[in-house]
């Protein structure tokens, strides 16, 4: 032990200027990761593994299967059912990230202006970030259904006279809407720290030049947080394809499968003898989370540096 | 510095004329104030909506009309949905699971932060780091058929296994902004420790770990807000219903008792009601958490 730690001692005080030396580590830096590592392995790459090898085989969750090679793979592609799941899921990822991220950025104009009361409207608005996706849903599912068509029959107007979330056409933009509510604040709050992190001497020099304030906006605010809207779209479209919570609580997926979402259609892989299938199609869907996730590092590496 | 000109830019009309920047510096920009208090009552009604409906008696709530005000003001639906859904047990096991997720994401992401750090040059613990962030990009849904299955297995498909799982899917994140954080504590630090004859082990849990404090608190509100408010995993993992978390309970509402709104909506109010209270004694480190997890 105490040879290990003047060594160590040693290696610390010369990384400074000359590059490292082999020396023995500390067990104890073994003994803080190791926990980690196991746990890791267990709970998240071993079912991960799993996964792979079970969506190459005609396994229903339980008793015997056999292999099939990439059947299951094939299959998905020619599902109306999966098809179906993805062109809603990627369709409402989309929709949701021009909203969601056209409202924060102007929350976050408004919120880093001079105004009254800053503090109390901060909290207000990061308020959502805070409030369960499924119950904040149950609790839009009766204005929904009950609130906004009243207000409909109010104004004389059939199409919102009748719930929207039983209609095929229109039930998709109350999911829109509620995904927003509850993930603005948080994309808010990084262009909060994007519009404060640039210096006012930029828009003293540019008062000074005379540009209006909405030139100022196009012209310095917009470039400057360029990087931030990047993270900000990436990031939520990676996180709106997940999309369960707030669906299971306003549609369930219905009318019909107009608003099922992949992990839904993963999910039914629990019930439905699809087990092995499902893998196949949760093996597609991680494909596209690392490809979404390579392309945010690449769209993002030098763009933010903070 | 910076604030003063943004604000000018959300409202074009007052702008432009130098002379009358000195003036505008001071002043608050009531016009933006008064937009951003109305774009707040779309935070705030749905929130207010669901406390009201709660405090209505069942007779007036069966109308079904959101926006009436309780009148008279009724607990009944508050005590009943107490009973219905169990709500002191739903309670506790949502808070253990809570509990045991924030403590061991701060517990295990820290002392694992701390090993890489101070040896980053070594491959091993450089690849861990790595390891150990790749499941950020993992979706749950991806995983959860074989976790099901797995959990199920060993005994724990319960509110353990779930806390568990939080736990994990939390440390790629958390290790992530400890690793960060921690390369801005010297290291001068730890060998004067040393030097004392503290060993590695005690220079970490005496000297380092509440300097984290900070990075702590960030992890572990994020922890508990995640793990409080979730409601997938809890309700693919929980086989026995008598030990779900107050989300999942709150779906019980939806099917057989549709009507009764008031009783729904106290328990609503009930489940949200922690995270909010939470929220708002934290809402500092929520705030910074959120910005630095994303940025860095």
């Amino acid at each position: 032990m105490a040879t290990s730690l003047t060594s160590r001692k040693v290696a610390a005080a010369d990384s400074a200027s000359v590059p490292p030396r082999r020396s023995r580590v500390d067990t104890t830096f073994y003994l803080f990761l190791i926990p980690s590592l196991v746990l890791f392995t267990l709970v998240i790459s071993l079912p991960a593994v799993m996964g792979i090898f079970y969506s190459f085989t005609d396994s229903i969750g339980f008793g015997e299967f056999e292999f099939v090679g990439f059947i299951n793979y094939i299959a998905m592609f020619s599902d109306p059912a999966i098809l179906g799941s993805y062109a809603f899921t990627i369709g409402f990822s989309l929709v949701t990230v021009l909203v969601v991220n056209a409202a924060a950025f102007l929350l976050a104009i408004g919120l880093t202006s001079k105004i009254r009361a800053k503090t109390a409207l901060r909290t207000v608005f990061v308020m959502p970030m805070v409030v369960s996706g499924i119950i904040i849903a149950f609790v839009f599912n009766f204005l929904f259904s009950n609130s906004l068509p009243r207000l409909g029959a109010a104004l004389g107007s059939d199409l919102l006279s009748q719930s929207i979330l039983a209609n095929p056409d229109l039930a998709w933009t109350a999911i829109v809407f509620v995904t927003a509510w509850q993930a603005i604040p948080a994309t808010m709050l990084i262009y909060i720290a994007g519009i404060v992190a640039i210096p006012g001497e930029v828009y003293e020099a540019a008062s000074l030049d005379g540009a209006s304030p909405a030139r100022q906006l196009v012209s310095i605010t917009l470039p400057l947080v360029a990087g931030y809207v990047l993270i900000n779209m990436v990031l939520g479209f990676k996180n709106y394809l997940n999309a369960y919570d707030i669906i299971v609580g306003l549609t369930d997926g219905g009318p019909g499968t107009a608003t099922r979402s992949v992990a839904m259609t993963i999910f039914s892989g629990f019930t439905g003898g699809d087990y092995a299938y499902q893998m196949a199609n949760a093996v597609i869907f991680f494909l596209i989370a690392v490809a979404l996730a390579m392309l945010q590092l690449r769209l993002t590496r030098g763009k933010v540096s903070v | 510095m910076s604030t003063n000109t943004v604000s000018t830019s959300a409202v074009p009309t007052s702008a432009g004329r130098p002379a009358a920047r000195a003036d505008r510096r001071d002043r608050a920009n009531i016009p933006v104030t008064i937009i951003l208090a109305v774009a707040s009552l779309a935070v705030l009604v749905p929130l207010l909506v669901t406390v009201s409906m709660a405090l209505k008696s069942t007779a007036q709530a069966v109308d079904g009309n959101a926006f009436s005000l309780p009148d008279p003001v009724s607990v009944a639906g508050v005590a009943e949905a107490w009973v219905m859904t169990n709500f002191p047990r739903g309670f506790v096991v949502s808070l253990f699971v809570s509990t045991v997720t924030v403590g061991g994401v701060i517990v295990l992401s820290a002392m694992a932060s701390y090993a890489i750090s101070r040896n980053w040059e070594r491959r091993l613990f450089r690849y861990s780091f790595f390891y150990l962030l790749g499941a950020m990009f993992l979706p749950f849904p991806v995983l959860a058929l074989s976790q099901v299955k797995l959990t199920g297995l060993v005994g724990l498909d319960n509110p353990a296994g779930v806390a568990l799982l939080h736990v994990m899917f939390q440390l790629s994140f958390s290790t992530l902004l400890f690793t960060a954080f921690l390369r801005s504590i010297p290291e001068e630090l730890e060998e004067s420790a040393r030097l004392d004859g503290a060993t590695t082990r005690q220079a970490f849990w005496r000297l380092v770990f509440p300097l984290l404090a900070p990075m702590s608190a960030t992890v572990g509100i994020l922890a508990f807000l995640h793990s409080w408010n979730d409601f997938m995993m809890p309700s693919l993992i929980t086989s026995d219903p008598a030990w779900q978390t107050l989300p999942v309970l709150q779906s019980i509402f939806q099917t057989q008792f549709s009507n009764n709104y008031n009783v729904a909506f106290a328990s609503y109010m009930m489940s949200m009601a922690p995270a909010i209270v939470v929220y708002l004694f934290t809402q500092r480190w929520v705030m910074s958490g959120v910005t630095q997890g994303a940025i860095k």
